[in-house]
């Protein structure tokens, strides 16, 4: 801790509470406890507010860079637009196809992250309720997945996509997606399943529903909170993605995802290049997932440190 | 229920295990053979032994990709989890102690992890673009504009072969501080608050509490943070291609192994020799694991 670990908590000697110089810059900090505990609150503040600075103010930046001109881009970073010039945000959007990079996005990883969760949830289904021969071999075949780096598979892979003809082509991207994610949704089902009670399942046996009935009208419905934190998971992790799509779809333009787009663009990009359109295209990258993440943070938090807590 | 219950279990497992088996377990295992070939994709793959191997330990790109992670491995993992387990330390107890010893969190501590979280759901590809603009080497980029305020001649945070890596292991740490302090945060409210009680009522001032309470009681899951972190230190591909100057550079002094199979791959077609690569990755990434489970394994504590 760089924050005085000799401070006397519990006590709060009155001596401290006259350094009124030390607390001018914590912001709106209510002293509750002793004064010693109120420094530290007002310390506390400030760290926490400084690193919340740190990572507002890159972002926030460039949503106000996508307003300026080219020479102010490369003057001084800390002055504002002299005009707020919106037409970076249009051409962008037209000349930069922002606007199709991001509705490529949202179609690939709608389609993969379905697919992810129904074969996810059907696999870890029957791994987890079914007892039958092999069933450990499969279950290990899948989580033992989680334990690779990709780069090992990276050219079988390439080779794989192109014999099967699927090179350069969504169809290609979402089956690897698909395939990629299954090894931790399976994981993380699999245990899921385990814990629903099995009563329920059996009740509806009697009642005469087969298998696959049950699965989709009892079970799928009972694991809910599973699926959503996993779905989450997978749509981020998807959306994410940079490594597959550059080597599964990279020549056709027209068929990028949106971090590939931006980032192909900025690598490529010199002086000559239109700044402002950069700036407007990374903002267009990063508002609609900064306004989903506000409106589900919770859920967005569960369901990416899902992986971590047991 | 015993009826149609093997179509039913094969018929949920053909897909999921073809896909995998095709895109994944597939490729996983020719990766091994691959590496001891020589191959450039077209041509019928020429056995080759383990030269590929002992070419690797040749190649000086490749040695300094070794070197920069084992530096990303110790700094990486340190920085984000010290950052992260100062700030969910502040969020959770600093608020002083309440009435009966309980420890409370500051105020807007809720606002703080939402603020603190935000990078981890951005793409580590866009966030690379967005700190071209943090580190460019005028007055224009973010920091040396700041610097310059103060009369501190700009710093070449990506052009300096000595502090590129640094620069770029910055960003990760920026980016993952959120997610372990929101992980820690749920740690630490899941411990009962009597263990906090009985050891306020027996005098333990709030850095005890969180040295000799919070900080043992969090142990499983500083480890997974541990791992995580030291996964993503043998990755980076995304953030070193992107940010980087020529991708990697200057003069390797940024390049990682990841990147090193991809431009074998890509650029000279040395399909085994990347393949290669990849197999000592592997083995790595799997000494790695296995070697942290083993040192950091204590008794675990049941509450």
């Amino acid at each position: 801790m760089k924050t005085r670990t000799d401070l006397p908590v519990q006590t709060g000697t009155p001596a401290s509470a006259s350094t009124p110089g030390r607390k001018a810059r914590a912001p709106r900090s209510r002293r509750s406890g002793g004064a010693a505990s109120g420094l530290f609150t007002s310390l506390s503040h400030v760290a926490l507010a400084v690193w919340a600075l740190l990572v507002v103010v890159p972002i926030v930046w460039t949503f106000v860079a996508a307003f300026k001109t080219n020479a102010e881009i490369f003057g001084d970073a800390w002055t504002l637009p002299e005009t707020w010039y919106f037409d970076a945000w249009g051409r962008a959007w037209s000349d930069a196809n922002i606007g199709r990079y991001l509705i490529n996005s949202v179609g690939v990883v709608a389609v993969s992250t379905f697919l992810t969760m129904l074969l996810g949830a059907m696999a870890a289904y029957v791994l987890a309720r079914y007892e039958f021969r092999g069933n450990r071999v499969v279950y290990f075949m899948f989580v033992s997945g989680m334990m690779f780096p990709v780069f090992l598979a990276l050219v079988p892979l390439f080779k794989v996509v192109q014999n099967l003809g699927v090179h350069n082509t969504y169809q290609g991207l979402i089956l690897v997606y698909v395939a990629y994610s299954l090894p931790f949704t399976i994981f993380f089902l699999t245990a899921f399943f385990r814990t629903l009670p099995t009563s329920v399942a059996e009740a509806a046996f009697i009642d005469g529903a087969g298998h696959v009935r049950t699965f989709f009208q009892i079970m799928m419905p009972m694991a809910k909170p599973g699926l959503v934190s996993i779905t989450i998971f997978n749509v981020i992790g998807q959306w994410n993605q940079y490594l597959l799509p550059i080597i599964i779809v990279p020549a056709d333009q027209n068929k990028w995802v949106l971090p590939q787009a931006i980032a192909t663009i900025s690598t490529q990009a010199g002086y000559e290049q239109d700044w402002p359109a950069l700036m407007a295209a990374l903002s267009m990258a990063i508002l609609p997932v900064i306004i989903v993440y506000v409106i589900f943070q919770r859920q967005i938090q569960a369901g990416l440190t899902a992986g971590a807590v047991k | 229920m015993r009826q149609g219950r093997l179509p039913f279990i094969v018929g949920f497992l053909a897909i999921p295990v073809i896909l995998y088996a095709v895109f994944v377990i597939g490729p996983y295992i020719q990766a091994f053979q691959i590496a001891l070939t020589e191959w450039n994709g077209y041509k019928a793959p020429e056995f080759i032994g383990l030269q590929n191997f002992r070419d690797l330990f040749e190649d000086e790109a490749f040695t300094s990709a070794l070197k920069h992670h084992l530096w990303i491995l110790i700094t990486l993992p340190l920085a984000t989890l010290v950052i992260a387990l100062f700030f969910s330390f502040l969020l959770n107890v600093g608020g002083g102690s309440g009435k009966n010893g309980t420890m409370t969190g500051v105020r807007f501590s809720g606002f703080y992890k939402v603020v603190f979280f935000l990078p981890q759901v951005l793409a580590i590809a866009i966030l690379g673009v967005l700190f071209q603009s943090v580190y460019r080497p005028t007055e224009s980029g973010m920091i040396n504009g700041l610097l310059g305020k103060v009369g501190i001649a700009p710093v070449q945070f990506l052009n300096d072969p000595k502090i590129a890596l640094w620069s770029i292991i910055g960003v990760v740490v920026w980016q993952s501080v959120g997610f372990y302090v929101v992980l820690f945060s749920a740690g630490m409210s899941s411990i009962p608050k009597d263990v906090f009680e009985a050891a306020a009522l027996d005098g333990a001032g709030r850095f005890t509490l969180f040295f000799r309470v919070t900080l043992p009681l969090l142990w499983d899951t500083l480890q997974v943070g541990w791992i995580y972190l030291g996964i993503a230190a043998f990755d980076m591909f995304a953030i070193v291609q992107v940010l980087s100057v020529d991708q990697g550079g200057p003069d390797n002094s940024t390049t990682v192994v990841a990147l090193e199979i991809y431009r074998q791959v890509f650029r000279y077609s040395e399909l085994g020799y990347a393949s290669a690569m990849g197999v000592v990755l592997f083995f790595m990434t799997l000494t790695f694991a296995a070697l942290t489970l083993r040192v950091t394994r204590r008794e675990r504590i049941e509450y």
